[in-house]
């Protein structure tokens, strides 16, 4: 790739190739999906994502994790292996961090989901969001977004005191160290192992010393 | 993930008597590990009746002085209760030993209680199963065979239960209430609510069709030094390869008496009360009678030895306050 290529935009070339690739059979699909839904569509569910109330009418199978990629068009948060072992679909649903590709949509009806869309602008970069490219937090980039709102995540749930696996003292404050951010980031992987950075960017954020 | 109506219940019983009218049906909770195994199709409900807006998620003190925990208190929330991390410590920490931050927020009581193996084959629906297809055969017997049970196995099933809650409960007492499609309402002690494998390996818990968990009641604290310690082949983030919850009361150094559950072993949280007994000729001699009658293979023959050490590790640090 030629330097002056950035990544996003070599990432959309290879992505709108796929896409032409699979043309051939997406007629097929599209009827398949219709014939589906009509089977077993639930009624339309509302959710409040990054601030804006949505209606969408879903398949009941649709995971919060495809409603916002596939029908919300949010791809900020990634589907990596879609059974919540690597995190990198982690949303705040009313506030709290969680897999989204484990949860149905339509259980989340009336309830606020914040997405790393919702977390900052390019504008005006949620701290989290600064501290990772100031520290080089990631590499390929895909486990980023889940990282971030994990992170977020992680930083509420210190500020209300939830203990961890590693916290010594159940009965005393908890207080935030490398050892218990590596224990509470555990849900999140990344294969470029940039675990380093990332540590160095939540701990920027969260504001102790190493 | 195959097609399924949908419905969210307005109350206990109703979620109960929604479940036995359509067959095929399935309470959804928190769904962590529902919609993991719908995915596969390894769980197949036709219709899904969504318990998640029923209330159910206080901690309450009970009039006996225990605690008794709405059946869809998340991980979290039960883990991180004042109350249980001071009187109840050995709960709090099992939890916190098990998933990662984002299920545990999700993970419910109930269905913390009611999750379904890991056992490989299993989760693998081209291979035979008498858990997921009964009948068809156990292709763990005689398979890759590390993880699985040397307690309580059956010709039928070896596979373990996988939560660390279930067992913590299990040394501090619980028990499991439910409402029945009826509107009957029964408590189990949480010794009868996970089975043993036997010729019904689909069958992981005694509760019956439409029968819904409403909460968990602790009695009242026993004191003691609270001890968790999950084995495990990597440090965060995996199930134990054993485990042990404990709850020991020391004069000066010298352990006087003692609850042990081991997880990781067996079917079911496994706690063996005449071991307890022994506690104070120390561990070998605890590990002894929990121990006695244990099937190993070849693969998972080092647990004995592992309970054995993690027993002994778990009463030293516990000795040390």
């Amino acid at each position: 790739m030629s330097s002056n290529v950035g990544r996003r935009t070599f990432l959309k070339t290879t992505a709108a190739a796929v896409l032409a690739a699979t043309e051939s059979g997406s007629n097929l699909q599209a009827v398949n999906a219709q014939t589906i839904a009509k089977a077993s569509s639930a009624a339309p569910t509302r959710l409040t994502v990054n601030g804006n109330d949505l209606t969408v009418d879903l398949d009941s199978r649709t995971t919060l994790l495809d409603a916002l990629r596939e029908h919300l068009q949010l791809t900020g948060t990634k589907k990596g292996c879609d059974q919540g072992q690597c995190g990198a679909c982690t949303v705040l649903v009313e506030g709290r961090r969680i897999n989204s590709c484990l949860t149905l949509a339509v259980m989340h009806d009336g309830q606020a989901i914040t997405t790393i869309e919702g977390l900052g602008t390019p504008d005006k970069l949620h701290p989290l969001q600064r501290a990772f490219v100031a520290h080089d937090g990631f590499q390929c980039g895909y486990c980023t977004p889940g990282q971030i709102m994990s992170a977020a995540g992680v930083l509420d749930e210190v500020s209300r005191g939830v203990p961890s696996h590693v916290t010594r003292d159940l009965t005393a404050a908890v207080r935030l160290n490398d050892t218990e951010l590596r224990e509470r980031m555990s849900g999140n992987i990344c294969r470029c192992a940039a675990y380093p950075n990332i540590v160095a960017a939540i701990r920027d954020v969260a504001g102790y010393r190493a | 993930m195959r097609a399924f109506t949908y419905e969210r219940a307005t109350s206990p019983a109703d979620a109960a008597e929604a479940v036995v009218r359509k067959p095929g049906a399935k309470f959804i909770a928190g769904g962590t590990n529902l919609l993991d195994l719908m995915k596969l199709q390894i769980e197949t409900p036709t219709h899904l009746v969504d318990v998640n807006r029923l209330g159910l998620d206080a901690i309450e003190p009970t009039p006996e002085g225990g605690l008794r925990i709405g059946a869809l208190v998340r991980n979290t929330d039960l883990a991180s209760d004042a109350r249980v991390r001071k009187d109840y410590a050995v709960l709090s920490r099992a939890l916190l030993s098990g998933a990662s931050g984002q299920l545990r927020n999700k993970a419910t009581t109930a269905g913390n209680l009611l999750q379904r193996t890991r056992c490989p084959y299993f989760y693998e629906t081209a291979l035979p199963c008498n858990k997921r297809a009964p009948g068809s055969g156990c292709a763990a017997i005689g398979g890759l065979t590390r993880n699985h049970a040397v307690l309580g196995a059956s010709d039928a099933c070896i596979a373990t239960h996988p939560s660390d809650m279930a067992v913590a409960m299990r040394v501090l007492d619980a028990t499991i209430e439910t409402v029945s499609p009826d509107g009957t309402r029964r408590a189990i002690p949480i010794a009868d609510l996970h089975r043993l494998p036997g010729n019904e390996p689909q069958n992981d818990t005694t509760l019956s069709m439409g029968e819904l968990i409403v909460s968990v009641t602790l009695p009242r604290p026993i004191g003691g030094v609270h001890v968790y310690r999950k084995v495990r082949d990597r440090a965060s983030y995996a199930f134990a390869t054993v485990s042990i919850a404990a709850v020991l009361v020391f004069d000066r150094d010298r352990v006087v008496r003692g609850r042990l559950a081991f997880g990781g072993v067996a079917h079911k949280p496994w706690r063996v009360e005449a071991a307890e007994a022994e506690v104070g000729r120390g561990a070998e001699a605890v590990a002894e009678v929990v121990l006695s009658g244990a099937t190993t293979t070849e693969h998972n023959a080092f647990k004995l030895p592992l309970v054995r050490r993690t027993l002994a590790a778990t009463m030293t640090d516990a000795a040390k306050g």
